[in-house]
């Protein structure tokens, strides 16, 4: 994989774990709709060859030499692509649940409003469909949590069919939560003064395997990413109140 | 009371001797020896000094110092435990890093092997 040749290439990023029955078709959808964009595929240590597949279907794979989780191979991928000069990274996922065809309205959006990160929206229609009832019920909590933080409504907090710039490139590659990073990820940024969008999109089931979120980890899921959201607010307020602190006293002298 | 005092002394005894016997055979970093032999020293010196335990019974308006002896052994065990879990975030966290700047640097020698 070259670096980027100019300021608005685009890079596509897919996550992959133990996907070898789906990342082929995936890749191919990717190369259909946006044939001069590079694949990246991030095979998170899979153990059934994932990584020969997708290089057979003609993508660049980053192999990382241990599991390291979603958000770790994610990152991994937006260091790369950070380092060599891409402007727009869009992550689809391997499982085939993200259809490609709205990657041109990703990037539409990215490009045309400026916004750092755009998102695709399973219910910004309204017309979603939920895979069981915990996670509806986590999706709605997040919804409501997240809308006085980020200070406009989210209706898909957890959709990992999403596009960033390279300024948020930038931010991520030195501050990207682990695990279950969409929700935490849209915090950071928010803390940043950074903007984000949705645009509608349909969801596909997944091709093959299981997720790896189940109805008993949906409240792990939420506890988890609940405690990464305030703590990131803390966070970032400390740091807030102490440049403004700094700014004074830059006044002052 | 006397018997848990000796039974203090021994098991903080114990922990002194295994934590140094780990220390000389490699096992744990001299650096990370130290909370634990520390802990170790604060037992044995209170389950050796009456008058040190009664003291801080009196401090903490416990009327039975070997209850005050069980309350400084949890808090003393906690800071140890709190800050392995703050060593273990950062290795974490380094192990991370490195993980994914050895699959980059391997990629990045993949593709000029290829080129």
């Amino acid at each position: 994989m070259k670096p980027a040749r100019g300021p608005e290439e685009l890079l596509i990023l897919i996550p992959a774990f133990n996907e070898t029955g789906a990342i082929a078709g995936v890749i191919q959808e990717v190369q259909r709709v946006a044939p001069q964009a590079p694949i990246l595929v991030v095979d998170d240590a899979s153990t059934d060859g994932t990584d020969q597949a997708a290089r057979r279907a003609g993508a660049y794979v980053l192999r990382l030499p241990y599991h390291l989780g979603l958000g770790g191979g994610v990152q991994a991928g937006y260091k790369l692509a950070y380092e060599l000069g891409y402007e727009y990274v869009i992550r689809v996922d391997g499982d085939g649940q993200h259809d490609p065809k709205y990657i041109p309205v990703l990037l539409a959006t990215l490009r045309e409003t400026g916004c750092h990160m755009v998102i695709g929206s399973r219910f910004q229609n309204g017309d979603g469909d939920y895979t069981n009832s915990i996670r509806a019920l986590g999706i709605w909590f997040f919804r409501l949590v997240l809308r006085p933080i980020l200070g406009k409504p989210v209706h898909d907090p957890t959709s990992g069919f999403v596009g960033v710039n390279r300024q948020a490139l930038r931010v991520f590659t030195g501050s990207f939560p682990l695990e279950y990073p969409e929700i935490e990820a849209l915090v950071v940024l928010q803390r940043k003064r950074f903007r984000f969008q949705e645009v509608p999109c349909r969801m596909r089931p997944r091709k093959t395997g299981r997720s790896t979120i189940t109805a008993v980890k949906s409240l792990y899921y939420i506890f988890h990413v609940l405690l990464g959201v305030f703590i990131n607010v803390l966070k970032f307020e400390g740091r807030r109140k102490k440049d403004l602190g700094r700014e004074k006293d830059l006044r002052r002298e | 009371m006397e018997r848990l005092l000796h039974l203090t002394t021994v098991l903080s005894v114990l922990l002194m001797a295994l934590v140094l016997f780990s220390v000389r055979r490699s096992h744990i970093r001299v650096e990370y020896s130290v909370s634990w032999l520390a802990a170790a020293v604060i037992l044995l010196v209170l389950s050796r000094s009456s008058f040190a335990l009664n003291w801080i019974a009196r401090q903490l308006g416990l009327a039975d110092p070997p209850l005050a002896l069980m309350l400084l052994v949890f808090c003393v065990f906690v800071i140890v435990i709190y800050r392995l879990s703050v060593v273990i975030s950062d290795l974490k966290d380094a192990n991370i890093a490195i993980a994914q700047r050895l699959a980059i640097v391997e990629f990045q020698l993949q593709n000029r092997n290829e080129e």
